[in-house]
């Protein structure tokens, strides 16, 4: 049985920092007075911020520190329950280091209290790096946000609009089978390119739904998975990270770069598993792009070679790899946090559940952004 | 469009580490930072290198050449209520280094074939009121298409 015993003495803190001074700060902005704490623990213990490969802070969130810091680590915690947070974020770094999940943890509290530099609440947005460097263009919302970097992947890999509007297909195709799917008509390449222009190279039929609704999950030990009515539902790996929450400073527009780089990985470590033991996947489809950004970045086909496997329609019922098999974000549902659908659409798959039900599936894995291509998490679930 | 009142645009307010960048596009300057430690620049301002393997905190202050490339963007068609459709969302991929949103002007009619990617673009300061000036970005020497279309 597990025992938070077991992880006693198991995680020290081995830095530890203040700001320059406190006080009266006009000068810092909230993110600065982030960073300086974190420069100033990091020297006390002899480490930069490449060697932080864990980010747990509140007030802001763990995209907003990572990007200012231009860092990416592999766990984040962006618990956020007021003035205790912090001691909460040194327990789940407890877990995670004995969890193997990171090594080194970095835990950071800023605030401009009296000041309200760069704060939220009234003005605050407008001092906020969105506020400052992406509001002022007309940005508004996922669909001129998230958006943003497929011209590139356009331009380097020769993507195509119709490889674009085939996710929209074949995910089309699934929701076919599936009752509760909001949109079920089928659709052609045609009818998503003569859709609505939304943001070019997104038509309205390249954009997920705005529905309502909601999900709930339940997890419990191993030792007591098998007291349940349903056959357990396996967590065989996970990976998470986070790498900006500006658009604009997506570290690389043509690449999903923290899933190739940490949650992919990661997850296929922690189960033992690779690509090839995957036989369904809900990969987060808030537009078009983005499957065509996970299925890269994930290593199931190389660099630019997501838009011919769409087209190909491998992800349809009969391709290659069964994919959004619920209708997805596109037509079945999407209430602006969908991660909790994909969960659920993979554990009724695994489960034997699915309105549109595979056979014989053993390994599932599920894969979403947060934000805009922001926090990245991964999944890899199984009923062995 | 004239005759219609559109909605107030978002404007930004400064912050200290982004001052500098701010009044300097006041002044029609754009204030870049550079890394002393790893030789490149950088965008948005901070008080330290935001590049993986530096994070030096060595940085100066630079005014950069005003010149960047097209690195990526979307023609809003339903956009900002602020804004009229259709307009472009860009990232321009300055030369000094690092990357920024702006909007392309001195663009009527905005289509994918005006706008390669890659393209040389240079800065436009656009004085937005007393308080604000905002850095767009126009075709720039050596963009014939984006030229053309101007
Ligand atoms: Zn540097």
């Amino acid at each position: 049985m597990p025992d938070s015993r077991n992880l006693s003495h198991k995680a020290a803190i081995v830095g530890a920092a203040e700001t320059d001074t406190v006080g009266v700060l006009p000068d810092r902005s909230v993110l600065q007075l982030h960073a300086e704490s974190a420069f100033n623990a990091l020297a006390d213990a002899g480490l930069t911020l490449d060697d932080i490969d864990g980010v747990a802070t509140a007030g802001v969130s763990p995209a907003q520190l990572t990007e200012y810091l231009g860092i990416m680590p592999k766990w984040i915690d962006g618990t956020a329950v007021g003035g205790g947070s912090f001691l909460i974020h040194v327990g789940h770094a407890v877990a995670a280091i004995a969890a193997g999940y990171c090594d080194t943890v970095l835990i950071t509290h800023g605030e401009s209290g009296r000041s309200r530099v760069g704060a939220g609440g009234f003005g605050g947005a407008r001092q906020s790096m969105s506020g400052q460097f992406e509001a002022p263009y007309g940005v508004a919302g996922p669909p001129s946000m998230f958006s943003v970097p497929i011209a590139r992947h356009m331009k380097v890999y020769g993507t195509t609009e119709e490889q674009l509007a085939a996710v929209s297909v074949a995910t089309r195709q699934w929701a076919q089978q599936n009752p509760r799917a909001m949109m079920r008509d089928p659709i052609t390449i045609e009818d998503v390119l003569s859709s609505r222009m939304i943001a070019w190279p997104l038509h309205l039929l390249n954009c997920c739904l705005v529905t309502d609704g909601g999900g709930a999950l339940i997890v419990v030990s191993e030792e007591r998975a098998n007291d349940f009515p349903k056959k357990p539902v396996w967590v065989l790996g996970r990976g998470e990270s986070s790498q900006h929450t500006n658009i604009s400073q997506m570290w690389d527009f043509t690449e999903w770069t923290a899933a190739a780089k940490i949650t992919g990985p990661e997850a296929f470590r922690m189960a033992g598993l690779d690509q090839s033991a995957i036989q369904h996947a809900m990969f987060y489809d808030a537009f078009s792009h983005t499957p065509i950004y996970a299925l890269e970045a994930l290593g199931f086909v190389g660099p630019g070679e997501g838009g011919p496997w769409f087209a190909e329609m491998n992800s349809a019922p009969g391709g290659k790899l069964p994919m959004n098999t619920n209708g997805g974000g596109l037509s079945y549902t999407h209430t602006g946090m969908y991660g909790m659908f994909a969960i659920q659409e993979s554990v009724r798959q695994l489960r034997g559940e699915a309105p549109a039900q595979l056979d014989n599936v053993e390994v599932s894995m599920v894969h979403a952004p947060g934000g805009m291509f922001s926090a990245t998490s991964t999944l890899i679930l199984g009923n062995q | 469009m004239v005759g219609q009142q559109r909605m107030q645009k978002p404007l930004p307010q400064a912050t200290p580490e982004t001052q500098e960048f701010w009044d300097g596009l006041k002044r029609h300057e754009l204030r870049m930072q550079h890394c002393n430690t790893c030789d490149r620049g950088y965008f948005y301002p901070r008080p330290f290198c935001p590049y993986p393997g530096c994070h030096s905190r060595d940085v100066e202050w630079r005014t950069a050449s005003g010149k960047g490339t097209l690195h990526s963007y979307v023609i809003a068609h339903r956009g900002h209520p602020a804004f009229e459709p259709p307009y472009v969302i860009a990232v321009v991929a300055l030369e000094e280094g690092g990357k920024m949103m702006t909007n392309i002007t001195g663009l009527d009619d905005p289509t994918p074939e005006k706008l390669p990617v890659d393209a040389p673009l240079e800065i436009v300061y656009q004085d937005v009121d007393d308080e604000v000036t905002l850095p767009l970005w126009k075709a720039g020497v050596g963009s014939p298409q984006i030229a053309a279309a101007t």
